[in-house]
């Protein structure tokens, strides 16, 4: 176990040594892009320009539910500068999309199904004119009652308010013996608001026709193959003339997945000849993508009164809004992850997710598992409390380990240090009462705080989910390394969000063969799918298709250098280190000296290169009673936290979070720290302050005014420690990073609040209004 | 649409007069937003920036009759600046609350005023002051006070074709106390707020409440409750029984509403906390 | 016709306000084909050339669009650019390293400040859109307070929101400044 402090000023070192070469695997070099990023420099997708460009904007509906009876587009066009105007009538191909069964129409048809849905698209010389054109065109629309109740959405009596139905999926897992009961057993109802990625770069894309009827698209995304053939479906067009290529991408933690500019700007660009830019503003971003499902829980623990869990049931119902976007995944997420990280012998999972006329919602970082650790670490705390028990040991007790068999029936058999992230979680030091300021009182600079009245809180959250895609879904990443003139060129069309996958695969690169490497612009031409970056997976499958890619470039120079020198390619040997070497004199040709050189040198004027898929071992859906083996590996995670809540007022300050982290190995320890810094603070956003308000189907907060997320001075002191058991199937041991930090960071601060109020919070994020 | 920048402030006056339809700019925090969104368009701009007198603050007067006086355009920064925040620190407690760092260098108490948010942080320490703006047209010169300026969420009692140019703010001798309730430890709207000042000398209270109300709401009947039944020459001795009461007679007087971002049950007990601490807190101070 | 090369666009405007000049980085720049209303954000980015300022919000609440106005820190976008005549406007582009002027050609550019270092070495960079807005403000901040307390760096900073990073590696990346500059008095 290799403990990394992540407290502000202590540097996070690099992992053990050995196998790691400078900047390569295990160190923190600075990232590639770090420099233009600085500068100002960094092209994001909102920063595209070309020559002739115009601007494109989106018509979007008022109401959350309405009959579209007409668009008249006339009066628009009437304004000088405005090129173009687009409804459902000029969609081409396809008139729908979706992430797993296109059900959203690129453009509304006789009906609107959530505030936000979009009705036309225009194109112009400014922005500002696209905006007088949108107000011009008038849309006679015939408001409908929404369906906002999930619940009702649930019930077969209710008419369906979309052709596929409204229930999108319902997910039983049936584990065990039905009828097995605990001598304790307690119960609960929770709640979890709906969240939002709230990235800072806005939706935004560059649209260039190519005069050929085809189209090249510069977009922000987060998997560009996926895109391309959603966006060519609906354009009508063959692959080959849907050109997609990565803009600079400003954050996305799943608000990406779905399309959001692209068929709109290509169309407008098709139509119009001329290149066509879209970029959100804030309000319209509120919109604009999906959001994280909101939740609602009823759980039944039952256990032993020595504290071993006997059986636990549980229904969940997630709000999954107008369309179903990726919630087909998220629902069974949240029905596998459902009891926790614990040996659960009978369970009874009912997970159902919903069409209603609410936002729709799909992936945000963690993927129905924070929702549900919510639920089952609540549930947690409550049976410590009626076994008179300490929540660790209890939950060390019934920790999962290597060899265990889940509710879903798959044993485990990679690592599962789930004990040793709740026992490293729970090690750090507890922060000492400060008295420094108003800023680190609950309430902060508004001086609110009263110090007899504040209380101090400490409560513990262990979660876990999945890596990689699930249940069959294909998975596979390709990349190709080039090896030239003593430079390693590595293409791969992994979407680049921020977490830093252009740094590692540098690193890999340098690792296998001993020299800088680039990586080239992403894109979908002449280069396969790297699959999205979420799941937790680019490391894994992108970085291991990198790592192939190389090994195969290194095997081709050693070939080759073993042809010139006259020998046995076998008798030289290529190193961890990215070197090639022989054995002693004698074998090696030039007087008996031994042979020791980079890769990259041994290449001398040669070019190599090779191309290389990663895949992983097949999984399975999961049939009627929830059995199957549905992942391919797991990553757990513990959180503390500590908090001061104002009793009288309920503010809540949160002071530390410490967390264990299942990181398999650290191929770049800075970065994991990033992640999980980064991370944790979108936990404590969701547990104290960040929701999307909606009433009515109405979003009643678009706007980062009202949506608040962590400013720095709201974050806490974040200690890490990174536990590092190599994941045998996993490229260099190494697991994602990315989610495992949101899932169980939200439960450990509404346990600490728990502890600090003694208030039954079942709901997050917590109001002040809930805890008084 | 022109974008006029006087130097003085007379010129300025006589713009507005020519063309009342133009849109006055100090810093601009509010209008841009609006007029980012589309949701304004300004036939014509009337910027105040190179007006120096707007941007400048000076004492007038002596003893109980002393005066800040805040030309319109001065920033939540100014507002900070210890010379500043000694004469008047509620001002300075409730600039420290706006926004952010840059909001607060480019924000006005002016703009403050002419916006009239129900949750404008400056508002109910002027109204708890006793604060009065100084308004300039082709007219010549008024003034009001604030409490009469504002006269509902996002109305005041500007005249067409006039301008805000100062805040005159008595300089009261005691502790002041400015608290804001938000979910968010900046950049944050107010849930909440309260200003609340002593006057030792003349054994005056006053206390005005924000965001639960459609204007600051004071009430002379509670201060003057209080005010009869503190202990003026025991202070710092509290009677906590009475700061209770306090708090429980401020919370009477607020209207607040239910909306997106509290509930007016949350807001009506936190006014109540709110006066209580403060006055407790005014109290003991040195 | 390039996607990754930022080119000020030259799309005839039917709209456009009035020419005039403005003072950015040490240099006067003429400002044509504007609208009226534009931002000082939207004229650095559309029509100067300068994209650094970001648009994350264009409502003054996350700080991504700062820069200095006559040495102030403040938001972009809540600035009407016509109305920023006569001022002396500083962008992230135009930061030199401590010693340098702006506009220093050998430098400008080539030669990263220590705050721009420090963020890179630090771990603070993971999108970066946030990046230009922090890097324009820890600068203003460590030219006024040059060993400013934690607290202090929180206060100072809480303008300008981060959605990757959780602020960890930022601070750390002030902490190194600090210290290094410390060390060099």
């Amino acid at each position: 176990m290799t403990p990394v402090r992540a407290s502000t000023g202590v540097e996070a070192p690099s992992a053990r040594g050995g196998a790691a070469s400078v900047a390569g695997i295990g160190d923190s070099p600075v990232r590639p892009d770090g420099t233009p990023k600085v500068q100002g420099g960094f092209a994001f997708a909102s920063d595209l320009e070309a020559d002739g460009m115009l601007w494109g904007r989106t018509l979007r509906s008022p109401h959350a539910h309405a009959r579209l009876r007409s668009v008249e587009i006339g009066r628009a066009f009437a304004i000088p500068g405005v090129s173009c105007v687009l409804t459902a009538d000029d969609v081409p191909g396809t008139a729908t999309y979706g992430l797993i069964s296109p059900d959203q129409p690129v453009f509304a048809r006789d009906v609107v199904r959530y505030m936000g849905e979009p009705v036309a698209a225009v194109a112009a010389d400014h922005p500002d004119t696209a905006r007088r054109a949108l107000a011009a065109i008038a849309v006679d629309y015939e408001p409908l009652d929404p369906l906002v109740d999930p619940t009702r959405a649930a019930s077969v009596e209710t008419p369906p308010i979309h052709p596929d139905g409204n229930v999108i999926r319902h997910i039983r897992i049936d584990h065990g013996d039905p009828a097995a009961t605990g001598d304790v057993v307690v119960e609960g109802v929770y709640e979890v608001g709906m969240q939002d990625q709230a990235f800072l770069g806005p939706e935004s894309g560059l649209a260039i026709p190519d005069g050929d009827g085809g189209v090249d698209l510069w977009v922000a995304t987060q998997s560009l193959h996926e895109d391309r053939d959603q966006l060519a479906a609906c354009l009508g067009l063959p692959h080959e003339q849907v050109r997609l290529h990565l803009g600079g991408v400003g954050g996305a933690f799943g608000g990406r997945e779905d399309l959001s500019i692209h068929v709109h700007a290509c169309l407008l660009a098709l139509r119009t000849g001329r290149p066509v830019k879209m970029s959100y503003l804030r309000d319209e971003s509120f919109v604009g993508h999906v959001h994280r499902h909101p939740a609602r829980m009823r759980y039944r623990h039952h256990a032993t009164t020595a504290g071993d869990l006997v059986k636990i049931e549980a229904q969940v119902l997630l709000d999954g809004g107008a369309y179903a976007s990726s919630s087909w995944a998220v629902v069974s997420n949240a029905a596998r992850f459902a009891c926790g990280p614990y040996r659960v012998p009978n369970a009874l999972v009912d997970a159902t997710v919903v069409r209603t006329n609410n936002p729709p919602c799909g992936a945000m970082r963690g993927f129905g598992a924070v929702q549900v650790c919510f639920g089952h670490e609540s549930q947690m705390d409550k049976l410590a409390t009626r076994l008179g028990m300490d929540p660790v040991e209890l939950r060390v007790r019934n920790a999962l380990e290597t060899g265990d068999v889940l509710p879903t029936g798959q044993r485990l058999t990679g690592a599962v240090p789930v004990a040793e992230c709740i026992r490293a979680a729970v090690e750090h030091p507890l922060p000492t009462t400060s008295s420094d300021g108003w800023l680190e009182r609950p309430g902060g600079a508004g001086r609110t705080a009263e110090a007899s009245r504040v209380r101090r809180g400490v409560g513990v959250a262990a979660g876990f989910k999945n890596l990689m895609y699930s249940e069959g879904a294909e998975d596979d990443s390709e990349a190709r390394v080039r090896l030239s003139e003593g430079v390693a060129s590595i293409t791969c069309a992994v979407a680049e969000v921020g977490q830093g996958f252009v740094t590692i695969a540098s690193q890999i690169a340098r690792t296998v063969l001993g020299c800088d490497a680039v990586v080239e612009p992403a894109g979908t031409v002449g280069i396969g799918s790297a699959g999205s970056s979420s799941a937790s997976r680019q490391t894994w499958m992108s970085g291991g298709a990198v790592l192939r890619a190389a090994r195969e470039v290194a095997v081709q120079v050693r070939s080759a250098l073993a042809e010139r020198l006259g020998v046995a390619p076998g008798s030289l040997t290529l190193t961890d280190d990215g070197r090639i070497v022989a054995a002693a004199a004698g074998e090696a040709a030039g007087g008996g000296r031994a042979l020791d050189m980079t890769v990259a040198e041994a290449a001398g004027d040669g070019i190599f290169e090779a191309t290389a898929v990663q895949r992983h071992r097949r999984t399975y859906q999961l049939d009627e009673r929830g059995q199957g083996d549905a992942d391919v590996s797991f990553v757990f995670a513990a959180h503390r936290a500590v908090v001061d809540v104002d009793t009288d007022l309920g503010l809540v300050r949160v002071v530390q979070v410490t967390t264990g982290q299942d990181v398999g190995r650290m191929l770049h320890p800075t970065q994991v720290i990033g992640q999980i810094e980064g991370g944790i603070a979108q936990g404590v956003g969701l547990a104290v302050m960040e929701e999307i308000v909606v009433e009515d189907g109405v979003v009643r907060n678009p706007s980062f005014t009202d949506y608040l997320i962590p400013t720095v001075a709201d974050t806490p002191e974040v200690l890490a420690t990174c536990i590092e058991q190599p994941e045998p199937e996993a490229p260099f041991g190494a697991k994602g990073a990315g989610e495992p930090p949101t899932i169980s960071s939200t439960a450990a601060v509404a346990a600490a609040i728990r502890a600090a109020t003694g208030v039954d919070v079942t709901r997050v994020p917590v109001r002040p209004w809930d805890l008084i | 649409m022109t974008v006029l920048a006087p130097t003085r402030l007379d010129d300025a006056v006589a713009a507005l007069a020519a063309d009342s339809s133009l849109t006055v700019l100090a810093g601009g925090t509010d209008l841009m937003v609006a007029v980012n969104y589309g949701q304004y368009r300004p036939a014509g701009v009337l910027s105040l920036r190179r007006v120096p007198e707007l941007h400048d603050w000076h004492v007038e007067g002596e003893g109980s009759a002393a005066h800040v006086v805040l030309g319109a355009a001065t920033s939540y920064t100014t507002l900070l600046d210890p010379a500043l925040a000694a004469l008047v620190p509620a001002l300075a407690q409730a600039s420290r609350t706006v926004g952010s760092p840059q909001i607060r260098n480019t924000g006005t108490i002016g703009g403050n005023l002419g916006t009239a948010s129900p949750a404008g942080d400056t508002l109910p320490v002027l109204v708890a002051l006793d604060a009065t703006v100084e308004l300039a047209s082709a007219s010549g010169r008024r003034r009001m006070p604030v409490s009469e300026f504002v006269t509902g969420p996002k109305r005041t009692a500007l005249a067409p074709g006039e301008l805000v140019t100062a805040v005159r703010v008595p300089i009261a001798r005691g502790p002041q106390e400015f608290l804001k309730i938000g979910v968010r430890n900046a950049m944050v709207i107010a849930v909440a707020n309260c200003a609340l000042v002593l006057d030792l000398g003349r054994r005056h209270l006053a206390c005005a409440l924000g965001s639960v109300g459609p204007v600051p709401m004071r009430d002379r009947d509670a201060e003057r409750w209080a005010e009869a039944r503190l202990d003026w020459d025991g202070r710092p001795a509290l009677d906590h029984a009475l700061v209770d009461d306090f708090g429980r007679r401020m919370a009477t007087i607020s209207r607040p509403i239910d909306d997106h971002r509290a509930t007016a049950a949350y807001r009506r007990h936190a006014v109540e906390v709110l006066a209580r601490r403060a006055l407790a807190r005014a109290w003991v101070a040195t | 016709m390039t996607g990754a090369t930022p080119t000020p666009a030259r799309t005839p405007d039917a709209d456009a306000g009035a020419v005039y000049q403005l003072t950015v980085n040490g240099t006067p720049l003429t400002v044509e084909g504007s609208r009226p209303t534009d931002s000082l954000l939207h004229v650095l980015r559309d029509r100067l050339g300068l994209p650094g300022a970001k648009n994350a919000c264009e409502q003054g609440e996350c700080g991504s669009c700062s820069v200095l106005v006559d040495g102030m820190l403040v938001c972009a976008c809540l600035e009407l650019a016509e109305a920023a005549v006569g001022c002396e406007i500083t962008t992230v582009e135009g930061l030199t390293p401590v010693g340098a002027e702006p506009g220093d050609a050998a430098l400008t550019g080539a030669v990263l400040t220590d705050v721009q270092q420090a963020m890179i070495e630090a771990g603070g960079v993971q999108c970066g859109f946030c990046t230009p807005g922090f890097i324009v403000a820890i600068q203003d901040l460590l030219g006024r307070v040059p060993e400013p307390g934690p607290l202090e760096v929180r206060e100072a900073l809480a303008g300008n929101l981060c959605r990757c990073t959780g602020y960890g590696r930022i601070l750390a990346a002030i902490e190194r400044v600090v210290a290094v500059r410390g060390n060099g008095r």
